[in-house]
């Protein structure tokens, strides 16, 4: 499973050594990687049936949980900014 | 949006092209979409290693924002965790998975459809776009309620390029390299995440 993972730190780590080489048609490739992977993903859902005819729970699904991520994160980054401004006063007052 | 626009067109082509069976998916082997997908991200690797001048840069930001990218994957991973109790037949770790595609619709659908299978596959890709749409629509509300780094955490992923105009628009062009940290950092956990999540 980790094999894709592999990869990219291999990719990463290559691409450290080559940095005084620009690499021009690499964004190229990878949308093109992107577009075939999709349209797979996009096959193997038009021919399952069971997914085609869920497809409106999936969609409630899918936006219930973005909900929760989207949620999530701003209340994060909300206690952050609180946490980092507050330390911004106590240095200002010392 | 051209670029997402053309992403999406072929998703749904290949949904017709399999709905209509005009190519069986049986021709389509499973090998062939984990070998693309091992290239991929090959060349995701390739393009952030070689990329120096913006690695440089992140040595620049004042040490207490390197906790802005932490606070985004715990929120996120914590929000999804909690709503999965409200959805029936869905586990905490599904949802978790599709919530660790941070707005990365392309490659967490890929590789969620790969591990689990193109129904959750299904249910990341189009939550990770609308977590993208809401990044770019709802940006000045999130300034207004939850502060200048909000935008950036629900922007997730994208925060390096497709969000970033609008995070310099509302919450100031101060926050340009912040935002590119937390969208390459998010943009690598992205893959570890997934794939942590998807085995168990």
């Amino acid at each position: 499973m980790f094999i894709a993972i592999g990869f990219m730190i291999f990719g990463g780590i290559l691409g450290f050594l080559l940095r005084k080489k620009e690499l021009r048609n690499i964004s190229k490739i990878i949308t093109i990687l992107i577009w075939l992977l999709l349209f797979i993903l996009g096959l193997e859902v038009g021919a399952n049936p069971q997914i085609i005819s869920g497809l409106t729970n999936i969609g409630v699904e899918a936006l219930i949980i973005t909900l929760a991520a989207v949620s999530g994160s701003a209340v994060a980054a909300l206690l952050l900014w609180k946490y980092i401004n507050n330390r911004r006063k106590d240095f200002y007052e010392e | 949006m051209k670029s997402s626009i053309i992403i999406v067109s072929f998703f749904l082509l290949g949904l017709l092209f399999g709905h209509f069976e005009i190519i069986s998916i049986s021709a389509v082997d499973n090998d062939v979409s984990l070998y693309a997908l091992c290239c991929l991200m090959f060349c995701v690797g390739l393009s952030l290693g070689n990329d120096f001048n913006t690695l440089k840069r992140f040595t620049r930001i004042n040490s207490r924002f390197y906790l802005l990218p932490v606070a985004t994957i715990v929120g996120t991973l914590l929000g999804c965790a909690i709503i999965s109790f409200l959805l029936p037949g869905r586990s905490v770790m599904e949802s978790m998975a599709v919530g660790s595609g941070f707005g990365y619709y392309s490659l967490s659908s890929i590789f969620i459809t790969e591990y689990k299978g193109a129904e959750l596959g299904t249910i990341a890709l189009l939550s990770n776009i609308l977590r993208e749409i809401m990044a770019l629509l709802l940006a000045p509300l999130f300034v207004k309620y939850f502060g200048k780094l909000a935008p950036i955490s629900v922007g997730g992923a994208t925060t390096m390029d497709t969000t970033l105009p609008i995070i310099l628009k509302f919450s100031g062009k101060e926050f340009a390299v912040i935002s590119v940290f937390h969208g390459f950092i998010l943009d690598l956990s992205v893959p570890v995440l997934v794939t942590i999540f998807c085995s168990f």
